[in-house]
Formats: structure tokens, sequence, C-alpha cells
């Protein structure tokens, strides 16, 4: 983010930026709770990865679709998912934007293209492959999204879904959000050090690697990868780097009782300092784009609304006994 | 007046794929060798030239990812058909099948139903060995959010098909290699069969003999064998092994008394265990004897043909498990 010019309106980079501390702001909420219990669904927090989740989905109109992992809230967000259905959600409510069936591993909000999350590793690509076959059968013009982390590299779905949306030319940008660890396995000890996105290439597919922490640059190459999905030039891969903040599942990783985190701390440090939401303030501040009280102002109304959507979580009622079979079959 | 029209079981299955495809553009046909006759016989004949590769698409050998595909393209309100040419084919795909579809709408409190057809072919005998010849309905059946069909005749493989593709869930169809060749009347029009009914094939007073599949017709000879030794049986045909149609079961076994269920698969935590523990917790007071059961050992299907003699049940074996109850007079 060199330049100090921006094609983009204040408006436009105060929403981006609203977008992505909507995101932190959510999961840092969301700590505390995790620590006393009062949140008993495994939480998966995103924090350091918003840049991606908020640069993709700009680029997208609400009717195109969206498939997430295990560490979706951001993806929520970003697509426009209610932010209150989803805080219900992590509170296991009635009002959840599951009806708490899900938990934070099921987001989902279909109004607004969020078509599901999953957390079996790699199992929603194929899903975002059909998802796109669907467009393309329909012809409706849709492209689709699938949310997936450097762990997915080593399920072999993946593989079969590359090969497969490269030989449909299917609408569909596979966006793999790096952040260097399976769960706690660094990504030297999952595959030979060749970057992933050449994988991807092998298969036919147009791929990139993108500095995930880079908010204007993710927003580039997605909005690219849009116009060739949309123009029948898919699929494109993203390889896009970035560094989760906090655990792999909860705060940190002692939440499972069974160690600190194993990532070396001068590496969370150096990444620490590539913060993609201070890395943006930054941006916008040296440009003269967006000053810093409108920031401090968009801060402190997205805490008000987390606020309010916890309370909301809190008081929602919970599914009842005699609910217990309700949507197992439609 | 012209008799009525006569229709195979497989070309049942291809009257129904063309009449729904044809009625509804969200249908559509996705699998290995949908292009070849010798994948799927003649069930999707004529599809690939009247509904073209954009809904009829044959796959590269990708069972996890193109069932998966079939999966999502249901959740963005497709309604795919996904065939595995054998079923054995499908354990590649128990994760779109079982952790996604299945779940799906459970697990999404109702946002996003998946109404996608897993069409699974069991290729029952011929020397195939262990990995081509599998029956797995029993272990689809055990997963909450599954329908399970399994027509036995030309008539409900075509009602059943239209059924479960217009189901709003996922619902696995099983048919079998060695029914396709049989024929009968089939009608004209589009009609379903409804999901969760099963049928008295033939009525009797003495046995109710419960069945699927291919048993269904064995059994059928086995009840004319025992009619000559003057045991009437009762011949219920499931039809869907989930929903299981409990009251015709029930029903069945309050006036005969006496219960065989006759089952294409394992014998082991399979349907055939799963009848008889309902006969036993709700039919216990109308049981004259205990719940006999005709299934496949605990055992890999052998290719040899002595030993997969002994292996698959058939006419004789259910004709031999209902005179243990002595009924002969």
């Amino acid at each position: 983010m060199q330049s100090m010019k921006s094609e983009f309106t204040a408006e436009f980079l105060s929403d981006l930026y609203r977008q992505m501390v909507t995101i932190r702001f959510f999961e840092e909420s969301l700590v505390a709770p995790i620590l006393n219990s009062e949140i008993r669904t495994p939480c998966h927090l995103s924090c350091g990865q918003e840049a991606i989740a908020v640069g993709l989905c700009s680029g997208l109109s609400r009717d195109d679709y969206v498939f997430g992992s295990h560490r979706s809230h951001g993806h929520y967000l970003a697509k426009g998912g209610d932010l209150r259905a989803m805080m219900a959600e992590i509170y296991c409510k009635a009002t959840g934007c599951s009806r708490g069936r899900g938990g934070s591993m099921h987001v989902i909000d279909q109004d607004v293209g969020m078509m599901g999350s999953a957390p079996i590793v790699a199992g929603t690509v194929s899903l975002a492959v059909g998802a796109a076959l669907a467009a393309q059968i329909r012809q409706d013009g849709r492209v689709v999204v699938s949310f997936f982390g450097d762990g997915a590299c080593g399920e072999g779905v993946l593989y079969e879904s590359l090969n497969f949306a490269a030989l449909k030319r299917l609408p569909v940008i596979f966006a793999c959000e790096n952040n260097l660890y399976s769960t706690h396995l660094p990504i030297r000890e999952c595959r030979v050090s060749q970057p992933i996105y050449m994988t991807a290439a092998s298969f036919g597919i147009e791929s990139h690697q993108v500095d995930g922490n880079d908010l204007l640059q993710v927003l580039g190459a997605g909005r690219n990868a849009v116009e060739a999905c949309r123009k029948g030039n898919g699929p494109v891969f993203l390889e896009l780097m970035t560094y989760r903040l906090r655990g792999h599942v909860g705060p940190d990783d002692a939440i499972q009782g069974t160690h600190q985190d194993i990532r070396p701390q001068h590496e969370i440090e150096a990444w620490r300092k590539r913060d993609p939401i201070t890395c943006f303030e930054r941006y916008l501040l040296a440009g003269q784009l967006v000053d810093e009280h409108t920031m401090a102002s968009i801060r402190a109304d997205v805490a008000a609304g987390i606020g309010k959507a916890r309370d909301y979580a809190m008081e929602s009622p919970s599914p009842r006994r005699e609910e217990l079979l309700r949507y197992v079959f439609a | 007046m012209s008799s009525p029209r006569r229709l195979q079981y497989s070309l049942a299955i291809n009257e129904a794929l063309h009449q729904v495809m044809e009625l509804d553009a969200s249908v559509f046909l996705i699998g290995q060798g949908v292009k070849s006759p010798w994948y799927v016989g003649n069930t999707a004949r004529g599809l690939l030239d009247r509904f073209g590769e954009a809904r009829v698409i044959d796959t590269p050998v990708s069972e996890n990812g193109i069932t998966g595909a079939a999966v999502g393209a249901a959740i963005a309100g497709m309604k795919p058909v996904v065939v595995h040419p054998r079923m054995d084919f499908m354990f590649f795909a128990m994760d779109p099948i079982i952790n996604q579809a299945a779940n799906w709408y459970y697990m999404n409190g109702g946002s996003g139903s998946v109404p996608v057809v897993f069409w699974g072919i069991i290729n029952r005998g011929g020397a195939q060995g262990a990995q081509h010849s599998q029956a797995i309905h029993g272990l689809f059946a055990n997963i909450p959010g599954l329908k399970v069909v399994m027509p036995a005749t030309a008539y409900d493989a075509k009602g059943l098909m239209i059924a479960a593709i217009r189901d709003a869930n996922p619902v696995v169809f099983v048919d079998e290699r060695l029914l396709y060749h049989l024929e009968e009347v089939v009608p004209e029009e589009v009609y379903s069969v409804e999901i969760g009914k099963g049928c008295i094939r033939r009525e009797g007073k003495d046995v109710t003999v419960v069945a699927v599949s291919f048993m269904v017709h064995e059994a059928m000879r086995a009840a004319e064998v025992l009619a000559a030794e003057g045991v009437d049986v009762e011949v219920i045909d499931l039809r869907t092994i989930k929903p299981l149609d409990r009251d015709l079961i029930l029903q069945s076994v309050g006036k005969t008394g006496r219960l065989v269920v006759a089952d294409v698969g394992w014998k082991s935590f399979g349907m055939s265990g799963e009848i008889a523990a309902l006969a036993a917790e709700e039919a216990f007071g109308s049981l004259k004897a205990p719940v006999l059961r005709v299934a496949l050992p605990d055992c890999p299907a052998p290719a040899n043909g002595v030993l997969e003699d002994a292996y698959y049940q058939a006419v004789d074996h259910i004709v031999g498990t209902i005179r243990q109850f002595g009924l002969v007079c």
C-alpha cells in the first residue's frame, strides 16, 4: 500500500475499515465469554485474517455465493450476514442463524449468499464447486468463493475439486488462506516447500499468491478473479498469505488445556506488526483518505453494535427440548 | 384396445429421468459413466442427446469431489441426481453424503435443504469380489437426515426415482443390476411412489416376510414353494427402508405372529436387525415364535463361485428359514 492516492472514495474506504473492525471487535468480544465458559461452542477466531474476507467479498454482489470453513465469522460478516443472528448462534440460542443447532462452525445467511460453513477440512470446497456448477447450468452469472485454509491442501477432495472446476471452467474462486499452520502443524511439516498456488496452477487454473494482510491487494486480486469468472474464464485460485493472531481454536492454544501456542514468539511479533487493520489505518492516515476522528467514531459505533448484539444473544431463548427432532428433515 | 405398456426396470428409471428433466430445468444427472451403457446400463439412454452436456455430466473418477459438487448444487437450488454405478465407490463420497448433505438442514437450523439423489447400484454376484458387489444401504439408513429407497420392481423404480428427485431432502436411491431386465406394466404418465410406504406383494396369514430389492422376488418364490406345503406366507416389499413403514410391518406381524426379515445386506447391525428390534419392541405380544433373519453372513463378498453360493442368500434360504417355524403340514 505505497500509493498515497486512491481510486476509491473516502466513503468506500471507510466502509471497508468498518467491516474489518467489525470482524475484529466481534471476535475479540468473544474472548472473555469463552474464557469464563459463557460461550461453549468451539470458536475459531480469524483475528489477523480480516483483510481476506473483506477484500474478496467487496468484489461480490449480494447474489454471489460464499462457502466457509470452521473459521468463518469473518466471511459471514463480510458477505453481509446478520451480526446479531451470528452472535446468538455462538450462544446457541433459538434466534441464532442456525437456530442454535450449529454453533460457531455453522454460520449461514443464505439471503445474502453466505451459503454455509463447516469444519470438515476442505469439506465445503466441493460444495462451492457444485454451487458454481449450478450457476453455470442456470447461466445466472453468479460467482462463488470457496474459503479454506492451507490445512485443506492435505485433503484429496481439494484436488478433485480443482480438476473438475478447471475442466468445466466453473465460476469459482478458490481462496486459500495460508496462515502457515494446519492447527498446530507448521506448513513445512505438511508439504514440501512449494507455494500452494503453484500446485493449483498445475491443474490449468489461473493462480496467484497475494499478500493477504494487504486489504487493497486482496481487493484487487479478488476483483480480477471475479471478472475472469463472470467472463467464463474461471476458475481462479488465490493463495492469500496471512497469519492468525490467536489460537487455532479459542483465544489461544492453551484453551484446549494441552499446550501453549507452539509458534515462535518472534514470528508472532513480526506478524503482529503486519496486522491488516493497523496497516490499513496507517495507509488511510498517510494518504489523508480517512481521518483519525472518523475512524474512532467508526470503532465506537461498531463496539456499541456488538454490545447490543451480545445483549440480544444473552436475552434470547434457548431452543426447547421438544424441538430436538425439528429440522432433521425438510 | 392395445395392451398396457410394459417396460424394463432400467428403462423405467430412464423414463423417470427423461420426464423429470423435461418438467424441471433444475434437475440434472452427474456421475461417472453417464455417457456409457457399460456403466449405467440403458438407464441414461437418450438423455445426453435430449438435454445436452450441461445437464448430463460425465465426470472424472472423483467420487468425493463430484458427489460434493452435487450436494453444493442442491444447496444452490438445483436437484441433482449423482450416480455411482457401483455403490462400493460411494465410500469415497461419505463426507459429502453424511457429514454435509445429511446434516446440512439440521445443523443450519432449517436454512437450506439439500434436494439431492445419491443413486448407488448394487452389483450382486458375478465373481466380482469384495469391492464390486457390496450392499451398503443399511449403513446409510443409520444416518439421521438421509432417506433410503430400494425399488424391487420396474413400477417402483420409476415412481421412487421421481419421488426421490422431488423430495426436499437427500435421498439414497439403491437399485440392483440384477433387477434391470425385469419387465412389467409401467404407466407412461409421471407418477410418484410415496417414500416411506411399503406394500404387501402377497397376502398370507401364517408368516410375514419383510424383504427389500432382489430379496422381494426371492421371497415371492419362497411363498410359492411353501404354499404347496400349506404354509401361507405374506410378503412385504419395504420399497423404502428409511423412513421405515412401521405400521405396515406391525399390522402384518399382528396378523401372522411370525416374522422373517430378508435383506440383501449383511446380517449384523443392519436393516434386518432394525426390523427385528421393531417387532421385539412393539409387537412382542403378537409374536408366536422368535424373529428370524435371512441376510448375508458377516464376510466380504468372495469371487469364487462355490463361496459365492454359500454367501448369497436366495429362495432356498428363505424357505429353509420359514420351515424352522414348524408350520409344515
